[in-house]
């Protein structure tokens, strides 16, 4: 428990010791909120589906949910660079401790970063139900939870930043628009509807926007089901990657 | 007799096709202070990360405080500290955050950590600076706290790779007086790399050379001077290994090193 602990407490002191990383990581959900929740807004609107704001907000949040989460993860990186990963491997702890302690805290910074947005967006003119505040905030923390695990397992096989761009390109980017965060689920073709299907961001913006009195289209028991345990395997998998790192 | 502390055995490291560490064999009595020697390149840091669980053997065996890295590594983990030849601290934390960090990994008990802490500060003279973020020290500093760190979780054996690397005089004899201090007094068993042999050959109670991956000699330093006929450690280290320290050599190694690493994945 100590070592999940002093990692998870590491990272909240790096995330808030770093104003700018803060203040930088909410450029990107906001201006999605701006230009698509405006922009796209009016024909959303025309096609009978009433405010697209309403809808593109829990998707935005499980965006910058996502792109915190998975940077946290990816900041493993860094720590072989800067050589702190050599504290962590050769202390005498179980992998899978340094592996959970390491992801609830980038989880913990990106479900921060992520009720910021979720503010950010009320400001907009974001007025969702909030009667089930405690179950939103259940579902960010997996999302956030799960693409940590994500980033650190991947991280955990990389020695430098050269392959950044691929993640964010091939995986992050895709993850993101592939979920349903940006347009409704039903009615999809086929192909399209299959791809989202096997995204488990999907489960978590749909299980967000339910929780905020919207339609689900998973349904929550799914959602749930889906993120908890994508979650654990990822950690495992984590865990076990970590004690084959070699330096 | 007692049980070496460190019992290595035949232990291999190869990289594709380049041998880091070749067929290496050594022991290294409790309590003893073992300095472990040659060029750049000659393979210390790979059988130092061998040694430590960084890094798995091609083949051989190792055996710390009669742990074995390949059954037991947490038990292996338990019995080392180590300084790295590189940094290893965290930048954005601060100098006490950083120990605290590792006496919490270590699970050293609070009230333990925190008088350990506040001592081994103070013999590296950085006590007063405990609140600073480690990114605002310079080269020394970082050493320093680096090696208060190793010691905090009381390990029987200290590696310590190139330990003095970059630091004045003052700072080199009084980290070095204080590991002997330790030595004597808690019986911590050092094992160190160093590329300055006067430092050796004043600190060391048994020797091993390596170069090219093999083992040229051991012994005392004093039993290596007579075996090479040398006035000093320095000179025999050079006759020993027919030339003296090889930097450019070195880092070429370590190039196709990365190299390969980069080629395998």
């Amino acid at each position: 428990m100590s070592t999940v602990y002093i990692m998870w407490l590491r990272q909240l002191k790096r995330y808030f010791r770093s104003k700018p990383r803060m203040i930088g990581s909410l450029g990107q959900p906001l201006i999605f909120l701006l230009a698509f929740g405006f922009g796209f807004g009016k024909i959303y609107s025309q096609s009978g589906r009433g405010d697209y704001l309403q809808f593109l907000a829990p998707g935005v949040i499980s965006m910058a949910i996502l792109f915190t989460s998975v940077f946290a993860g990816i900041e493993i990186i860094w720590d072989r660079q800067f050589g702190f990963l050599k504290e962590t491997l050769v202390a005498p702890v179980p992998r899978l401790h340094i592996m959970i302690g390491r992801t609830l805290g980038g989880a913990t910074v990106a479900l921060f970063q992520g009720v910021i947005v979720f503010g950010l967006a009320c400001l907009f003119g974001f007025r969702p139900e909030l009667k089930a505040l405690p179950l939103t905030l259940v579902f960010m923390f997996l999302i956030a939870v799960l693409f940590t695990a994500f980033g650190t397992a991947l991280a955990s096989q990389l020695n430098d930043m050269q392959s950044f761009p691929l993640i964010m390109n091939f995986l992050v980017m895709p993850l993101f628009f592939l979920s349903g965060a940006m347009f409704p689920l039903e009615g999809l073709p086929r192909g399209m509807a299959l791809v989202t299907a096997l995204n488990p961001l999907s489960y978590g913006v749909d299980g967000l926007r339910m929780s905020l009195g919207l339609a689900s289209f998973y349904g929550w028991g799914l959602d749930l089901a889906v993120l908890s345990l994508s979650s654990a395997f990822l950690l495992v998998v984590g865990g076990y990657l970590f004690s084959k790192i070699q330096i | 007799m007692p049980k070496p502390i460190i019992e290595v055995e035949n232990l291999t490291k190869k990289f594709g096709d380049f041998t880091a560490v070749n067929g290496i064999s050594f022991t290294v009595e409790k309590g003893c202070v073992f300095g472990f020697l040659g060029p750049n390149g000659a393979g210390k840091t790979t059988s130092i990360k061998m040694l430590t669980t960084l890094l798995k053997p091609t083949s051989g065996r190792v055996l710390l405080d009669g742990h074995d890295p390949a059954a037991d590594q947490a038990g292996v983990r338990r019995t080392f500290g180590i300084v790295f030849q590189d940094p290893s601290l965290d930048d954005e934390l601060t100098a006490w955050e950083n120990m605290e960090f590792h006496g919490v990994l270590y699970k050293v008990p609070a009230a333990l950590r925190k008088k350990r802490i506040e001592e081994l500060l103070k013999v590296v003279e950085l006590w007063d600076r405990r609140g600073d973020l480690v990114k605002q020290f310079s080269g020394g500093m970082k050493r320093r706290l680096e090696i208060a760190r190793g010691l905090l979780h009381h390990p029987l054996i200290l590696f310590l790779d190139e330990p003095t690397v970059g630091l004045d005089p003052q700072t080199r004899n009084h980290i070095w007086s204080y590991i002997k201090n330790l030595n004597r007094r808690e019986g911590i068993t050092v094992f160190f790399t160093t590329h300055y042999m006067e430092e050796a050959e004043r600190v060391a109670d048994q020797v091993t050379i390596i170069d090219h991956g093999r083992i040229l000699a051991r012994g005392t330093p004093a039993a290596l001077k007579k075996k090479a006929r040398a006035k000093s450690l320095e000179q025999a280290f050079i006759r020993l290994t027919g030339h003296s320290l090889r930097d450019e050599e070195a880092s070429d190694i370590e190039h196709l090193r990365m190299a390969r690493k980069m080629w395998r994945r």
